[in-house]
């Protein structure tokens, strides 16, 4: 059985529904409060779960970066231990520097909370390895930030090492412009495909009744 | 001492805000604004009374956590 460990924060939202998502896969969920200074031991993948944390102030994800949690998940993360942040997880991780890149406010300044089609561009990744290449998925995006930036010789290393991982598509898979982002990227992974993140919620989409459960496969990919 | 630190998205950088405020401008006929950029100013109350030093430290403190450097440009000014 695998050992997910979530990390929250004040004004984290979504933990509790990315630790239903684990244990609906059978994992070992625990809680870690971002005042811990180390991870569970055995911890197979740390996930940084989506919110608000510090309120967004300055900048999503900016204050969260020097939580004292984080000095444990940046270790963990350059031994090569699996971490995916969702939304605000996946600003943490570009504002800490463990992913590249950064996000802006959405094109249209609006918060934008809807189903949305992706397109799964690279599978060649443990994240992903249970979707088909250019399969498209159905999954619930809510954000203000997720305006994905990088500049062209970073967008030329996501691309030469398949490190982009979902574009917003329409529901034929042709890119579709959501919030702004290079490209329509919504999620990515570093140059060692451990690192993940992305702004979709797969945590949101795991039954039917509900709209979608592509999220499960996402997921599921992590602890294969 | 103070420090105002001004922080800007970095030219060629896309600002979906400066933008917005643009449009409202042309809107309320207000002619003549080629362009928008909307930033933040931070302004640090310092004990420091040397101001070389405290420039070294705000730009730490700019490139460390106030400014995010990968789309961000900031400035620095003492009074």
């Amino acid at each position: 059985m695998k050992n997910v460990a979530l990390i929250q924060f004040p004004g984290t939202n979504c933990d509790l529904d990315t630790k239903y998502a684990f244990e609906k896969l059978g994992c070992n969920t625990s809680v870690i409060w971002h005042k811990e200074t180390t991870l569970p031991e055995n911890t197979d993948l740390v996930v940084i779960p989506g919110g608000f944390s510090y309120g967004d102030y300055l900048r999503s994800g900016a204050i969260a970066q020097f939580s004292p949690v984080m000095k444990a998940v940046i270790a963990y993360a350059n031994g090569g231990g699996k971490v995916l942040g969702i939304c605000n997880g996946f600003q943490v991780l570009t504002e800490v520097g463990l992913l590249p890149g950064a996000l802006k406010r959405n094109i249209g300044l609006h918060f934008i909370s809807k189903f949305q089609t992706l397109k799964v561009v690279n599978n060649s990744n443990d994240f992903l390895q249970k979707c088909a290449k250019d399969e498209v998925l159905n999954i619930p995006i809510a954000h203000a930030d997720g305006n994905y930036y990088i500049d062209e010789e970073g967008y030329a290393k996501l691309e030469a090492n398949e490190q982009i991982l979902v574009r917003y598509c329409d529901e034929h898979g042709e890119p579709v412009v959501v919030n702004g982002s290079v490209t329509s990227i919504a999620g990515i992974c570093n140059e060692t495909k451990n690192i993940f993140g992305l702004m979709p919620h797969p945590e949101r989409a795991l039954e039917n009744v509900l709209g979608s459960e592509d999220g499960i496969r996402m997921l599921g990919g992590l602890i294969a | 001492m103070k420090a105002i630190v001004n922080i800007f998205l970095k030219e060629g950088v896309l600002d979906p805000q400066g933008k917005a405020i643009h449009h409202a401008l042309d809107a309320m006929n207000f002619e003549g604004v080629e362009d928008v950029r909307m930033g933040k100013q931070i302004i640090l109350k310092l004990t420091s009374t040397n101001e070389a030093d405290a420039r070294k430290e705000v730009e730490k403190m700019a490139e460390d956590i106030l400014a995010n450097t990968v789309i961000e440009d900031y400035t620095i000014e003492l009074v």
